[in-house]
């Protein structure tokens, strides 16, 4: 328990920490989705891969829009363009509890000084059909993780049971660093020849994108774009199993997977343009639900979501 | 006799569920050990947020050995009864007896169940258990098929006697019992073996766990308010809070820690409920001036800097979150400056209430005009109950109640207070809600109980008329809570209100609404004409004559034909509700029912006031004995009526009294009779059922005396006449028939 970890001094350096630790924990270390999601939870990695018998290890970063949180850079806290650490593995191991202990005091989190607390947090998903138990983790008060176990995803029970972590990294960061706020936040070493804030990265951005997101986006554009997303999702689907030109079974989910991601992100600018009332907002959210669940229904006819040649006879 | 540990670790379990996990462990363990014929002396359940610990002292090492004789066929029966009896025995031919019995030689067999070993059925009633628990909600992880509500990671299952312990042999799926446990997570990590339920107490203390939920909060309760007590401070008491946190750690610490000078003016409401619902922080309040000064938060774990960097941590966090709420303050009393509350309440147009009986804002133009119409009834001004109906339910659009939804109303006192109210309205605005339970205090001021009796009634006649009433235990909208709301409101301001009209205005309303076809001509005709206080159906008539030459539509029909049906059914819920409400302050269903069959049974205060008369009455020895005095005049006049096919109604007279019992019954009744009617036009029911409980004495002595069925037909008459005067006279006070004994 003696673990004398260094302080990390910047955001990009415990991310580099994660990496290395959840590497050397055996996970493969991807990369981010190259499409925008609301949370690392939507890329193919963990909705996808969380289906089926097939074994899964993976951990990634991955940046996170959430268009209605933009507030111009100026909130310390709140971001419309932010990033998560996400970790997911399949059948959860036995001590992931203490893999991910290890993590924070990977991160320099002293526990011979703070107070980490599991408090109960159930965690759902209704655009992706999906829930599962846990809690969110408290260091000193804050919650610095979302902690779960998947028990359903796209409306398929979870078998075996997959172990999600997720960490909030800007907050997480924040309060190792000890910035109060976001764009403070050295983002590569401060000692670095050309230090850079968060701020120079990011608050131009978050003004530009809070501006689009908030007044500009062309409401008519994105409304149309759903639409096509989604049926381009279900004409996707509905293709045969086999491939006429090569002969062999080519179930398209990943491409079909894209378009419900896109319809989800699409929902989320048009719920920050306001143009969503309250009650079409729930028929929206079935739909992309809808989506997710055909997708997950046809991962589980792959061999990456475990179907075998066998099961076809 | 040994006793018996069980402790089930597991990952951590969610607070509010440990209590109720704790007693369904002791009573499915228990349970499953009397049955199988291991009784105990003692046992006790404990639980932390990591652990379900069971001890039962005093079990028996093994179950007793039964006996059980079953007599069979006889000897020289057919060989295929003999062999059925043996199968179902489970025994030989040589195994059985053959006795010697008066029907001759008859096959005895004797069964004998050799009693187990503890340990045997200890561990097929905890595989049981584990398998079966009724966890709210529970999960699996890895690839195991068990359930359970986090990961379950060791079973400890151990018997303990003089001679030392055991562990009891048993698993489910891969979890082997053991005779181990862990301590606390950080401050003592590693398992450790123990030999018995002190041992492993006093070995948990050491590995900084307090095993008892109730000995935790104690310490955090009691460090808490010392704490506080030390600034000269006192902490908020909120007992649900207490044993919430008591759930959250193993090793409780109290620290107490500073509120930044920014956020100090913010309401002590928002203060606390910020603090409580996102931190699970104690408020500590300033005794003298009442604001929220410090927070107390419970941590799970001693540090070597005492605590000082989680302190500084929770501290950081609050401040980030009061931050929020300043912002969301500090928006909203800018929104009342700039628009002031009807502008605030804008966006509720776009906030469905029910699909059914639509936005939030179409509610609140209703309630206003209800708010209007009810405030003579409530001494208020019309004016300012319509304005305080108008921006009660503003705050449901400020920032403040959406991040906090619990401080609906609250939020609304104090934003009606920036905007310059100091007219009963910002009191409207809090307390509308209000009641909210049986016991949660009722409005008085005449602008809150306006806008509350509005709210309430709109709800509840907007459910009625789309159909959707409570059913079983399921109420989703509440509705029974705000009949009681209605109820009690009514009740404490002494208000009279005749409801039935009232619903059916209302109800009336909404099925126009409802019904696509109505036209909006019918709508306004209806709107401008059905009065709470109006008497419905001939409203409703002389709206139609009105409109004679008009074609109806269907809805302004159904209006005529399915107001009144749902108004009587919404009454009768009002009546149940009203039996469970005075059921528990003593009066009888059978008095109400006595009462509710009167006329104006839909004024409630009317009703409660016949319904306490009658009930004193009836406490006392003449009222009891009036009651079987008049059911006897009530069964012999409904036997000869239906005899002689006709009503004995009137008539009857003193002339033709014979006996001295007779004539003092008419006297008597004459006396009655002139007391009774003025003190019912009254309302004076005390003294209507006194005077009625004077005839008891005359109604007895004449039963005594007199035989009513006398020869001479005209005698028999008049006395039948007399008795249908008592039966007039008492059913004019309340209607006998129904009370019951």
């Amino acid at each position: 328990m003696s673990d004398t970890v260094t302080p990390p001094r910047s955001f990009q350096e415990i991310i580099l920490r994660l990496q290395t630790y959840w590497a050397s924990k055996g996970c493969a270390v991807l990369q981010p989705y190259d499409m925008e999601v609301g949370a690392g939870t939507f890329h193919p990695a963990t909705t996808l891969r969380s289906l089926g018998s097939q074994p899964w290890a993976a951990a990634y970063v991955q940046p996170s829009r959430r268009p209605t949180d933009g507030r111009y850079g100026e909130n310390p806290n709140r971001l419309q363009h932010y990033y998560q650490y996400q970790v997911l593995i399949k059948p959860s191991p036995p001590d992931l509890q203490d893999l991910y202990l290890g993590s924070l005091r990977a991160i320099g989190i002293d526990m011979d000084l703070h107070d980490i607390r599991f408090v109960e947090d159930d965690w759902e998903s209704p655009t992706l059909g999906a829930w599962g138990l846990g809690w969110e983790v408290w260091c000193d008060g804050m919650e610095v993780s979302q902690f779960t176990y998947f028990q359903q995803v796209g409306g398929h029970d979870c078998h075996p049971v997959s172990g999600e972590l997720t960490y909030g990294l800007e907050r997480l960061a924040m309060y190792i660093l000890g910035v109060d706020h976001v764009m403070d936040m050295p983002f590569n070493d401060p000692q670095a020849p050309i230090a850079l804030s968060y701020g120079d990265i990011f608050k131009q951005t978050e003004e530009e994108y809070a501006r689009w997101n908030f007044d500009v986006a062309n409401t008519e554009v994105l409304l149309r774009h759903f639409e096509e997303a989604e049926a381009e999702c279900e004409k996707i689907l509905a293709q045969a199993h086999d491939d006429p030109k090569t002969g062999k079974r080519i179930i398209m989910v990943h491409p079909a997977y894209d378009q419900c991601i896109k319809a989800s992100h699409i929902f989320n600018l048009l719920d920050a343009r306001g143009v969503i009332s309250v009650t079409e907002r729930q028929a929206y959210i079935g739909r992309v639900r809808a989506l997710a669940k055909q997708c997950a229904d046809a991962f589980v006819q792959t061999r990456a979501g475990g179907w075998q040649p066998e099961d076809a006879a | 006799m040994p006793d018996l540990l069980i402790e089930l670790f597991s990952e951590e379990i969610p607070a509010r569920m440990q209590k109720r996990a704790g007693e369904d462990l002791q009573k499915l363990v228990t349970n499953g050990l009397v049955e199988a014929g291991l009784t105990y002396a003692s046992a006790a359940a404990f639980t932390t947020p990591r652990r379900l610990t069971l001890t039962v002292e005093g079990l028996l090492d093994q179950s007793p050995t039964t006996r059980e004789e079953r007599k069979g066929p006889k000897a020289d029966a057919p060989e295929k009864a003999i062999e059925g009896f043996l199968r179902g025995a489970g025994l030989t031919r040589d195994q059985v007896e053959e006795r010697e019995t008066p029907k001759g030689n008859v096959l005895f067999a004797v069964i004998e169940k050799p009693g187990r070993p503890a340990a045997e059925i200890i561990a097929e009633v905890l595989e049981a258990t584990i398998r079966n628990f009724p966890w709210p909600k529970s999960m699996r992880w890895g690839s195991a098929p068990l359930k359970w509500v986090r990961p379950l990671h060791s079973i400890l299952c151990i018997l303990t006697d003089e001679a030392g312990h055991s562990v009891v042999p048993g698993e489910v799926d891969g979890i082997t019992f053991g005779d181990t446990t862990e301590g606390h997570r950080f401050m003592a990590p590693g398992r450790f073996p123990v030999t018995s339920f002190d041992d492993y107490s006093a070995k948990l203390t050491r590995a900084h766990v307090v095993l008892d939920a109730s000995e935790r909060a104690d310490t955090i309760w009691n460090d808490a308010t010392n704490a506080a007590f030390a600034n000269g401070l006192e902490v908020v008491e909120d007992k649900g809070l207490l044993a919430e946190v008591a759930g959250l750690v193993e090793w409780p610490v109290v620290l107490m820690g500073k509120i930044g000078d920014d956020f100090l003016d913010l309401p002590p409401e928002v203060l606390q409920t910020s603090m409580k619902e996102h931190q699970k922080f104690f408020s500590v309040r300033n005794p003298k001036t009442g604001r929220i000064e410090r927070f107390i938060t419970v941590a799970n774990r001693e540090t070597a800097d005492n605590g000082v960097t989680i302190l500084a941590g929770n501290e950081k966090v609050l401040s980030a979150r009061l931050a929020d709420a300043k912002f969301f303050w500090e928006n909203d009393l800018r929104t009342v400056r700039e628009v002031g509350l009807e502008g605030m309440a804008k966006p509720l147009a776009d906030v469905t209430f029910h699909n059914k009986l639509g936005s939030q804002a179409e509610r609140v133009a209703r309630i206003e005009a209800l708010a209007r119409e009810l405030a003579p009834v409530v001494g208020a001004k019309p004016d300012l109950a319509a304005e305080a109906a108008r921006i009660a339910k503003a705050d449901l659009a400020s920032e403040m109640v959406y991040e906090f939804p619990e401080l609906q109303g609250i939020m609304g006192k104090y934003y009606a207070e920036a905007a310059g109210h100091n007219d009963g309205v910002p009191e409207a605005c809090e307390e509308h809600y209000s009641p909210l339970g049986p016991s949660d205090d009722v409005p008085t001021a005449p602008v809150s109980v306006a806008v509350a009796l509005a709210d309430k009634l709109d709800t509840l006649t907007g459910f009625w008329a789309i159909e959707e009433k409570p059913t079983g235990s399921k109420d989703p909208y509440a509705l029974r809570r705000a009949a009681l709301g209605i109820i009690r409101l009514v009740l404490d301001n002494k208000l009279a209100l005749a409801l039935k009209n009232a619903f059916a205005a209302r109800i009336g309303l909404h099925v126009a609404m409802l019904a696509e076809s109505t036209s909006s001509d019918e709508c306004e005709d209806l709107e401008k004409n059905l009065r709470l206080d109006a008497d419905f159906q001939s409203k409703f008539d002389a709206i139609k004559a009105d409109r004679e030459g008009v074609l109806h539509s269907f809805g302004f029909n159904d209006v005529g034909s399915k107001t009144l049906p749902l108004a009587s059914d919404l009454l009768a819920f009002f009546h149940d509700r009203l039996k469970v409400y005075l059921r528990d302050q003593g009066i009888r269903h059978d008095i109400i029912d006595a009462c509710i069959a009167m006329p104006n049974n839909d004024d409630l205060t009317l009703l409660v006031k016949r319904a306490r008369a009658l009930s004193e009455t009836l406490a006392t020895d003449d009222g009891e004995n009036l009651t079987q005095g008049f059911k006897r005049a009530n069964n012999i006049l409904t036997q000869a009526e239906e005899a002689d096919g006709v009503e004995y109604s009137y008539g009857a007279d003193i002339k033709f009294a014979e006996e001295p019992q007779e004539t003092a019954l008419f006297e008597a009744l004459d006396t009655a009779e002139a007391k009774i009617a003025p003190a019912m036009k009254e309302q004076d029911f005390a003294a209507a059922m006194s005077a009625m409980a004077t005839l008891r004495g005359p109604i007895d002595a004449f039963f005594e005396a007199v035989q009513i069925n006398a020869d001479n037909q005209t005698v028999r008459r008049n006395r039948l006449n007399l008795l249908s005067r008592i039966r007039t006279l008492c059913l004019s006070v309340a209607d006998l028939t129904k009370v019951e004994g």
